[in-house]
């Protein structure tokens, strides 16, 4: 394979691709990510099949990644011959029939569960997708093939200007690849923000017979899965950033190190993986350049440490993922002892455009100290959930309000960064989203969690919630981190409690200075970051679990009592079948009673009560 | 180690002490499970000694030393999902099976783990049952599966 055969073949999958878009048949799109599947999207598929062999009629299905608004998935999308490709929303195996029906029968667009349309004219009564308040303000770079092209035919990706970032890399020497990365001032989307550039500077400098690359693939966040739908959505992207990193830093194998909970992820890189070799973008001599480089897979097994980068090389070395010290950082000494960076799904699968369009066309997005795009995963109380891409420099309520559509009660905080980060309250909102600036306010940018909350969220509770997991999570080597992590779950506990005393502010504040400071990795380091943060711009809340004995959100199951309001209960019984304790009695059209002695706080009652119309919120959690 | 299952994995590797962990994971994916004869087997194959395996087997959550249950329950504890009631879901699981995390009921139908991120946010809380993703759960939606699912 060389350049110009490459090009032969993306005129055919240009072909290929025109045809795919000027279908002759009608064409159905169905968001088939994780997402999409844990939303029943395999059921919608299974009743459109056998509908469609029913009627016998003649249409092409195709899975495509995500789009992003998971609040509405699973997304269906129809494309009639002639017509746009039109949207529509959390399609059930129950209602894909009569969509389908309005759609192949009636030839009429579905109006109960329409979202938009993707054409470039005007639709009668049909909005257009990409204006959608949740995609309007959205900037898509790196997430641009997801859920417009079937991730696993390479035609789709190589028809829309697939390889040719790489086709440019290999026609110039590697500092200028490294001049173009240097001057696009992309700098590391895993979290940390180090300048891209300059650790591959210091890799390829390096004197050594061998370099290796590494994908950090192990999304361990809770809260955060940008990686695992860019990969499932257009895992190309990633192989061919891959490549561009590999011809700069000199590197002749690569490794994807993937979470193991990713199965479907798993599979679409592997299959991929297993086309560009087949085409000659993987192994000996590529594209004649004389460059060679091969991938291969290792899955992680479950360890939140093995983010870190020496954890993640012990890992892949067959080791226990604990992390050394550095310096010598592994861009001098990594994997096998040979130069190694590891870069994050985001950055690679950023560098294709990047290549392809120029540094200057990329900087044109962000801000002075932080260009381009970040994808972030926005998940919590928020009113449309879903994967997102932004440029830098946007505001957290821009984020929130407009795209998230705001949340239902009053807004709290958001939580940035997983659990290195920190909560940031009201005070926040206008706070453009950058690496210094998030820094500032006591949190990280991280890989891309935005986990919002709202009133009925406790800020101890998340506090503890986020130290239990690194405490879990911590692989014990140090001293700070192992032993101070489990102190400040067991004091963070005590309050949830109600047991907590005034010196236990004290206690945590300086606890968690010590293993901020004292730790070896950055597990460790940022750990404490949810506690503080919380005490800073929460402290009234740890004061009225101390003081009070109160939880004001009333989560803390110790500080809390269910009780029944006998204005509203209007004897349904419904609370009195789901008790399982048996704590709520009373016969039928009387008012229940409640006996808090039996009662183990399940919320069983709470959510049936919800669900009845009459009644209302008979029942209420108190604190 | 002649014939088995064992043998077929030995084929696909080279030996290297980097295929440790890939190894575990194919013997756990025949198995469910590490058995301590594999341990044994592998130990002199690979040339690391049987305790140092377990020392990296261990590190990982992924790895399992005992069988499973019939069936496998996973509640997702993702921040999303904590935020969101994953809890409560895990409470009702324990309830009614009668087991903590990481333990298998009485009869061998279940076994329940907790988890920390399945990637599934926007759609919290999570509960899976075998390869089945349940989203947006409440308390009365898990209960139904439950029911329904002792009676098939």
């Amino acid at each position: 394979m060389n350049t110009k055969k490459l090009r032969e073949r993306r005129k055919q999958a240009e072909k290929e691709w025109s045809k795919f878009q000027n279908n002759r048949r009608p064409l159905i799109y169905v968001g088939a990510g994780s997402c999409g599947l844990a939303a029943g999207a395999s059921e919608v598929i299974g009743a459109l099949e056998a509908y469609v062999k029913d009627k016998k009629q003649d249409v092409d299905v195709v899975k495509v990644g995500c789009i992003g608004p998971c609040y509405l998935e699973p997304l269906v999308d129809i494309r009639m011959p002639g017509q746009p490709r039109i949207s529509y929303s959390n399609v059930t195996a129950d209602n894909v029939t009569r969509l389908l029906h309005s759609f192949l029968e009636k030839g009429e667009v579905y109006k109960p569960r329409l979202v938009g349309h993707f054409g470039t004219e005007k639709l009668d009564g049909v909005p257009r997708f990409f204006e959608h308040p949740m995609l309007a303000p959205q900037v898509r770079i790196v997430l641009r093939n997801c859920g417009m092209i079937d991730p696993e035919n390479l035609d789709h990706y190589l028809a829309r200007d697939g390889y040719k970032g790489l086709e440019k890399t290999l026609a110039m020497p590697w500092k200028d690849v490294l001049e173009v990365v240097k001057n696009s001032g992309i700098r590391g989307r895993g979290g940390a923000g180090f300048p891209t550039w300059r650790k591959w500077l210091v890799c390829r400098e390096t004197e050594s017979a061998e370099r290796y690359l590494i994908c950090n693939a192990d999304e361990g966040d809770p809260g955060a899965f940008m990686n695992r739908s860019l990969i499932e959505g257009d895992p190309h992207a990633l192989l061919e950033g891959m490549l561009i990193a590999a011809y700069t830093i000199g590197a002749t194998q690569g490794y994807i190190y993937i979470r193991a909970e990713y199965p479907l992820a798993v599979e679409r890189l592997k299959g991929a993986i297993a086309n560009i070799r087949e085409l000659g973008l993987l192994g000996e001599n590529i594209l004649g350049s004389g460059f060679s480089f091969d991938i291969k897979i290792k899955e992680g097994a479950g360890a939140f440490v093995c983010g870190e980068e020496t954890a993640l090389i012990g890992s892949i070395e067959g080791r226990r993922g604990m992390p050394r010290t550095r310096p010598p950082f592994p861009a001098l000494s990594g994997l096998w002892g040979k130069p190694t960076i590891i870069n994050n799904v985001e950055t690679l699968g950023t560098l294709p455009n990047i290549l392809r369009n120029g540094a200057d066309w990329y900087s044109q997005y962000g801000t002075e100290s932080s260009k381009g795009t970040k994808t972030f995963s926005l998940v919590g109380k928020v009113r449309r959930t879903g994967l997102i891409e932004v440029p830098l420099g946007t505001t957290l309520r821009k984020v929130i309000f407009d795209i998230g559509g705001g949340l239902v009660k009053e807004f709290k905080a958001v939580q940035t960064g997983g659990p290195s980060g920190g909560c940031l309250g009201q005070e926040f909102l206008d706070t453009p989203i950058d690496y210094e600036n998030l820094a500032a306010a006591g949190s990280i940018m991280g890989s891309g969690g935005l986990i919002v909350i709202d009133r009925d969220t406790c800020i101890v509770d998340t506090a503890k919630y986020y130290l239990s997991f690194t405490q879990a999570e911590s692989c014990g080597k140090c001293v700070p981190c192992r032993v101070g992590t489990r102190h400040l779950v067991n004091i963070l506990t005590k309050i949830c409690k109600g047991q907590g005393e005034i010196t236990d502010i004290g206690k945590l504040e300086n606890l968690s200075k010590a293993v901020k400071g004292a730790s070896l990795c950055g597990l460790g380091q940022t750990a404490p970051n949810p506690v503080l943060s919380a005490l800073k711009y929460f402290r009234e809340e740890f004061l009225a679990h101390i003081v009070n004995k109160r939880c004001p959100a009333a989560v803390c199951r110790d500080l809390v009592v269910y009780r029944i309001i006998k204005e509203k209960c209007t004897g349904c019984q419904r609370c009195v079948q789901v008790c399982p304790t048996g704590a709520i009695t009373g016969p039928r059209s009387e008012v229940h009673n409640l006996d808090e002695s039996k009662c183990i706080k399940c919320r069983s009652c709470y959510e049936i009560c919800r669900f009845d119309a009459i009644a209302g919120d008979a029942i209420i959690i108190e604190s | 180690m002649k014939k088995g299952p064992l043998a077929e994995i030995e084929l696909d590797f080279k030996g290297d002490r980097s295929d440790l962990i890939p190894v575990l994971q194919r013997i756990q994916a025949v198995y469910d499970y590490l058995p301590k004869e594999a341990i044994q087997k592998i130990a002199r194959w690979l040339k690391i000694s049987e305790n140092e395996i377990y020392g990296v087997a261990t590190f990982y959550a992924q790895f399992r030393f005992i069988p499973r249950g019939q069936h496998h329950l996973r509640v997702c504890l993702g921040t999303a999902c904590h935020v969101k009631g994953g809890e409560q879901m895990l409470d009702v699981l324990k309830r009614r099976l009668e087991v903590n995390p990481g333990e298998t009921t009485q009869d061998g139908k279940y076994d329940l783990e907790r988890v920390f991120c399945l990637g599934c946010c926007a759609l919290a809380p999570v509960v899976t049952l075998d390869d089945k993703t349940y989203a947006q759960m409440s308390v009365l939606k898990l209960q139904g599966i439950l029911d329904e699912h002792k009676k098939a």
